[in-house]
């Protein structure tokens, strides 16, 4: 089956670095739980996270679970490395997932052929730590 | 009430080597586009730049010997702010701010930092990149990538449509000895042969990397009668925000109402297109969210030959574009697009009253006239 870029040990690999505001994201994560920003006035769920709530201008926030399915909404399939941590994992397809609950992000799904991706392929959450600090939001075909 | 023009441009020479710094390609341009105007280097009192670049206003000003630099400024998001550049330049002489604003660039982006390697654009999983960079999304072309799959799938555009915009503007780079492709035909069988590169772009799909330096001379539309050439006067000039716009609509749905506002013309009456064409398919989704073709019907426009100079109803990239002149991010298409109003172009669309220039994603675009 097909690697996920994730897996690279590579030093240059550009891991996540949390933000001040981003950080709780990365804490849920490392505990198996895929939380994302709901403003707690007007309701909207909001990633990534920011300041402020762009629907209604809250700052007031809470982090929300999500059921970790989705759908994918987009995706691209890199077939020539550009970037040297990515050299030894082409092709690898980064995708859009589209949760239930709205929201977007960006992803890699585990053991699916670049050529099995699919608009509407529906997909659920498999965290995988790829670090002591860093569990990353991948997905598996549902 | 000033209205403004662009009475001088300048290019260096296109080449994946140019043997020389940024800032003697930005000074090589800026001196062709002075000469071009007629305007002496130490007129000089305005300055702009793409944010992108590394060569600062004050080490221009001192190799031009300007004495008083009124105004300067840089536009910060990345290639795509050529016409934001114009609208803040024009902005400046409308006000009275400043009289002779040069907008510049000179970029080793082939033999020096190249835009299409992560290791160069990445921001190191910092930031938002921290929701993007770990799964391999690490340079433009990723999230541009991304729009155009999704617009695939909603509105039925083909990889083989993304050819024929590379084919038009091959013809027309075939027609203009500045181009990097001037001696090199393409045919769509070459296009949907050549293999991917973050697919859905297949490599003819991409814009080319390229050494060279551009530059722009902005005056008053009154000093502009005083000068060499014919004025391409600013007829509209808008730019725009890019955040929040998912994958889906380029930035053209806010710009777009407002440049047709400020122009009081419609996108029929443009006689001539240029469209920042970083990837083939934005080609298609800027004449489709700017107006000129409903959604949905870019691709078989470009696909019936609608785009190109020889026998289409609205040529588009009449240079050759980014895939076959050059890419100095919207800077050789700005020219083009003032070549256009001069009647210099080497695909010069007859009689071109209104020539429109798209400068990236719909962030930022112009109209030029000639002078009423
Ligand atoms: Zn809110």
């Amino acid at each position: 089956m097909t690697s996920t870029p994730a897996e690279s040990t590579r030093p240059d690999f550009p891991l996540p670095v949390p933000s001040e505001d981003g950080a709780p994201f990365w804490e849920h994560l490392r505990n198996g739980e895929l939380r994302v920003h709901r403003c707690t006035s007007c309701g909207r769920l909001q990633h990534p996270p920011r300041l402020m709530c762009v629907q209604c201008g809250s700052t007031e926030r809470e982090w929300a679970l999500m059921s970790g399915r989705g759908t994918v909404y987009s995706f691209v399939i890199t077939r020539q490395a550009v970037h040297p941590s990515f050299e030894g994992h082409i092709p690898y397809a980064t995708v859009i997932v589209e949760l239930e609950e709205g929201p977007r992000l960006a992803s890699n799904l585990i053991d699916v052929p670049v050529d099995e991706v699919a608009i509407g392929m529906p997909v659920h959450l498999a965290p995988t730590a790829v670090s002591d600090e860093i569990t990353l939001p991948l997905f598996r075909r549902a | 009430m000033h209205r403004v023009a662009i009475v001088g441009i300048g290019e260096t020479e296109y080449s994946r080597a140019s043997g020389r710094s940024e800032t003697r390609l930005a000074l090589d341009a800026i001196l062709a586009a002075l000469a071009d105007a007629g305007i002496d280097r130490t007129e000089v009192d305005g300055l702009m730049r793409w944010s992108v670049d590394t060569t600062g206003e004050e080490e221009i000003a001192a190799n031009l010997g300007v004495k008083d630099l009124k105004w300067f400024g840089e536009v910060n998001q990345a290639g795509n702010v050529g016409a934001a550049l114009v609208t803040h330049a024009a902005a400046a002489i409308h006000a009275g701010l400043a009289n002779v604003v040069v907008i510049y660039r000179g970029v080793n982006g082939r033999s020096g930092r190249r835009y299409g390697r992560g290791e160069v654009t990445g921001r190191r999983g910092q930031g938002g990149a921290a929701y993007t960079e770990p799964f391999g999304l690490l340079t433009p072309q990723h999230g541009l990538a991304m729009l155009s799959r999704r617009r695939m799938h909603e509105f039925g555009t083909t990889s083989r449509q993304f050819g024929w915009v590379a084919v038009s503007e091959r013809e027309h780079a075939n027609r203009n000895p500045r181009a990097t492709y001037y001696d090199r035909p393409l045919t769509i069988d070459d296009h949907q042969d050549s293999r991917h590169i973050v697919d859905p772009f297949r490599l003819f799909d991409c814009c080319l990397e390229t050494d060279g330096g551009g530059a722009l001379v902005l005056v008053s539309a009154e000093r502009a009668r005083d000068l060499k050439q014919p004025p391409a006067v600013i007829r509209a000039a808008v730019q725009a925000g890019y955040s929040e716009r998912g994958f889906v609509d380029t930035a053209a749905v806010s710009t777009a109402p407002r440049l047709w506002a400020q122009a009081e013309v419609r996108p029929s009456d443009i006689d001539v297109v240029q469209i920042y064409d970083h990837f083939a398919p934005f080609v298609i989704f800027a004449l489709e969210d700017y107006g000129f073709v409903p959604r949905g019907e870019g691709g078989p426009f470009v696909e019936a030959g609608g785009m190109r100079w020889d026998g289409g109803s609205l040529p588009v990239n009449t240079s050759g574009g980014h895939l076959s002149e050059a890419y100095l991010q919207g800077m050789n298409q700005l020219i083009e697009s003032v070549r256009q109003i001069r009647g210099t172009s080497t695909a010069q669309v007859a009689d071109a009253q209104l020539s429109f220039c798209d400068t990236g994603i719909g962030t930022g675009a112009i109209i030029l006239e000639r002078d009423r």
